[in-house]
């Protein structure tokens, strides 16, 4: 029965979509009914191929969601980090902007698509994968909602492709982070509502007493994400047969708003989220219990409580009312307490296993991942000092130290569990080549080096240039003068995130020929405890 | 540690972790945005904003489309080089009717809230086309596409009302004579009677120097006429805010 109404509602789908793909003002618009046309007319044909089949074995994990999002995570990761090698190059020689792309291939919108594809495509799928893991594993329960995780999984992707194709053709609402417009941030609360339903059903039929910490952060983070995108992307639509909408805040309120859910979206999205993934990888990997019971109730509490006032950092001497700024300012720094109480009980699980640190490239991934959380949550709280942020505000100083979390922090972690969960889901006994993960992490070490080092470089030499006046008070450099006095950096920018990037195409061979080359496990191992 | 040992009660109730933890993160959100709708200092009170003109509003359009604010501000801060390099700072009433604001974070072209002006429509076009011809050290893509796409403003009636649906106080005059504006201010050929009462300072030519109204005629437009509106003489400086 649940199947014909299935088959209906997909079949209906398929044609409203047709219809609105007929009557687009724009082409974005087009494309994305055209996308959902096929979405549900190839879901509608593999439902009448799949009719009466009964559920899988409910006293096993649900794992075939999660090595798809395995899979995707590292697909949409060599994606993200190739535009944004190329839009690096485009910022160091900028014929790159090939003009008989007319203006698709340009920076400015080939920039929002590096941004949503390495934060929403590849960190979004390394957490989506990760917390259908983590939360069976430790609350020892089946996903709750049974196809549901599959919903998630590629109503994800839709979202990711919908954005993509959004911003090449044009589609933005103009706000960083935030770009896609009404029809895309509906489809993606649908999927997003799911995917809390899910985890918290889990959470509610575990078998175990306790929540596990590494779930509090899931929990927060999907919770939290829910919220922010709901106000910060609340828009009416122009017409319901055109991508463009117009957002309900303006001025102001829609900058303070903006950057509640900017700041946030690293707060909750790129932090809480990844430490979830922190709480549950390094203590598997490296054989320990997490080091502090106590230290992570109150470095949780205490980071979701600070990190939503932090937004107004992004705002000094703006027009934003000073009271909103000093407050920013005020919490932006308190918040270096419990992000490094969060790092020193990652960093202390290791106790009695540094050793690992020699043998094992895995887990030095992760703990380089939290040596690189912890710097880049000091250097935060210090650029969100009003005076720093006079000198670094609107520079290179900013990307640098955005990289040096997102590659360092997001990135190391992410390899690292990807590292971790290849082998356990597709049931191998083993990574294929130990050496090639040693290649990878010095590769993605001395990329990240180098395109922090070269943004610092860069960032405060223009800030000290656009400042600098002579003896009779007038300003010495014009603007073009710092733009081409940053060429050398740029470069050097560009090469290390080359070097990343070949990171991780040396870690998607690896894990392919562990899936395809490397012997099965052992039963023992593959029978997998409740934990 | 008495006090932790009562995480207990959260630790095992899923649904009293997720409403405390939902609690937990809206305080902040509140005490800073919700008295940003009221305060009635937060935008300052100066003469001189309307809203923008339709054929400035498409300009707008185009600039949001292509990305513009990824690498320029629209926002001069109060530090001397920024006010001897751009002008005035900026207010936040100049963004007023910008939805959302498009006060950008990064610099990697100048700012431009008082870009109005400071340029002629010919330097504006030849840099659009091909910012290197006119600025040898600059990294900005080229944008020559611009010139051969014709617009007509044909949705333009339906952005407008939308915008007033959200707030801009378009009247029922501009709306219903959008089109005309739309035309009569990048082609001083066609007419719109009454259009600088409308929108006062609108700047009225031909932009680009084709006869064809194009997006570029309306990029232009929008950026000639951004941080001119604003009579300075009638704005005093609120030290509380």
């Amino acid at each position: 029965m649940w199947d014909y109404v299935k088959l209906i509602v997909l079949a209906a789908a398929a044609l409203v979509a047709a219809y609105a793909a007929s009557q687009a003002r724009d082409l974005a618009y087009m494309v994305h009914m055209i996308i959902f046309m096929l979405a549900a007319a190839g879901v509608f044909l593999w439902q009448i191929r799949h009719m009466g089949e009964s559920e899988h074995n409910q006293n096993e994990y649900m794992d075939g969601v999660v090595r798809y999002g395995v899979v995707a995570t590292a697909l949409w990761g060599v994606v993200g980090f190739l535009v944004g090698v190329v839009i690096a190059f485009q910022l160091a020689f900028p014929d790159l902007n090939l003009e008989l792309a007319g203006g698709y291939g340009n920076f400015g919108r080939l920039r929002p698509l590096h941004t949503s594809a390495v934060i929403f495509a590849f960190g979004g799928n390394a957490l989506i994968a990760s917390a259908f893991y983590v939360v069976q594993r430790t609350t020892a329960a089946r996903l709750w909602g049974g196809g549901l995780a599959w919903f998630v999984f590629w109503g994800y992707q839709m979202f990711i492709v919908m954005a993509a194709t959004g911003y090449l053709l044009g589609s933005t609402q103009g706000q960083e982070y935030a770009e896609p417009e009404w029809l895309t941030d509906l489809w993606l609360t649908v999927v997003w509502v799911a995917f809390l339903l899910i985890y918290w059903g889990t959470l509610i039929k575990r078998r175990e007493p306790h929540i596990y910490v590494a779930n509090w952060f899931y929990l927060a983070f999907i919770v939290t994400i829910a919220m922010l995108h709901l106000l910060n992307n609340l828009q009416i639509p122009v017409s319901i047969f055109g991508s463009d909408g117009v957002p309900v805040w303006s001025g102001v309120q829609s900058a303070m708003l903006q950057w509640w859910y900017g700041h946030n979206a690293v707060g909750f999205f790129l932090t809480a989220g990844f430490l979830g993934m922190m709480y549950y990888f390094i203590p598997k990997q490296a054989e320990r219990p997490v080091y502090s019971y106590k230290l992570s109730i109150i470095h949780f509490w205490a980071l979701i409580f600070l990190y939503i006032w932090a937004g107004p950092h992004h705002l000094h001497y703006t027009a934003l009312p000073d009271w909103a700024q000093t407050l920013g300012m005020t919490f932006s720094i308190m918040l270096w307490m419990p992000s490094w109480g969060g790092m020193i009980n990652g960093l202390m699980t290791l106790s009695g296993a540094w050793d690992k640190l020699r043998t094992d490239p895995v887990i030095r991934m992760m703990v380089v991942a939290v040596g690189f959380y912890g710097m880049a949550t000091f250097e935060g709280p210090m650029m969100s000092i009003r005076a720093v942020n006079s000198l670094s505000h609107y520079t290179d100083w900013t990307i640098g130290h955005v990289h040096s979390g997102a590659l360092g922090w997001n990135g190391m972690i992410t390899f690292g569990m990807l590292y971790y969960l290849v082998p356990r889901l597709w049931k191998r006994e083993r990574l294929y080549s130990l050496s090639l993960v040693s290649w990878h992490f010095w590769l993605a070490t001395i990329g990240i080096v180098l395109y922090a080092a070269s943004m610092w470089v860069s960032g405060i030499m223009e800030g000290l240039m656009w400042r600098q006046v002579d003896a009779q008070g007038f300003l010495v450099n014009s603007f073009a003068d710092t733009v081409s006095a940053k060429f050398p950096m740029y470069v050097v920018r560009a090469l290390g995130g080359t070097l990343f990037l070949t990171g991780a195409l040396i870690m998607c061979y690896n894990l392919w020929k562990t899936v395809t080359s490397v012997g099965e496990a052992k039963p023992a191992a593959s029978a997998v405890p409740a934990e | 540690m008495g006090i932790l040992d009562h995480h207990k009660k959260i630790e095992t109730h899923a649904t009293l972790l997720l409403v405390l933890s939902l609690l937990v993160v809206t305080i902040g959100g509140l005490v800073q945005i919700v008295p940003l709708f009221y305060l009635e200092n937060t935008i300052e009170d100066v003469e001189g904003m309307r809203p923008y003109s339709p054929l400035e509003l498409a300009g707008r359009e185009i600039y949001v489309r292509e990305g513009c604010y990824v690498c320029h501000s629209q926002m001069i801060r109060p530090l001397r080089d920024e006010v001897e390099r751009y002008g005035n700072y900026s207010l936040a009433a100049e963004s007023q009717y910008d939805y959302p604001f498009q006060w950008g974070s990064k610099r990697l072209g100048p700012d431009l809230a008082r870009v109005g002006g400071r340029y002629s429509d010919a330097w504006q076009v030849a840099h659009l086309i091909n910012p290197r011809d006119v600025v040898p050290e600059s990294i900005m893509p080229r944008y020559s596409y611009l010139m051969d796409t014709e617009i007509t403003g044909e949705y333009i009636t339906d952005l407008m009302s939308t915008y007033r649906l959200v707030g801009v106080p378009y009247t029922d005059e501009m709306i219903a004579v959008a089109q005309q504006d739309f035309a009569a201010q990048g082609n001083p050929d066609e007419s719109s009677p009454g259009l600088l009462d409308r929108y006062h300072s609108a700047q009225v030519r031909n932009f680009d120097g084709q006869p064809e109204l194009t997006e570029m005629d309306a990029l232009v437009a929008y950026l000639q006429m951004l941080g001119t509106l604003v009579d300075f003489s009638t704005f005093t400086r609120d030290e509380s805010r």
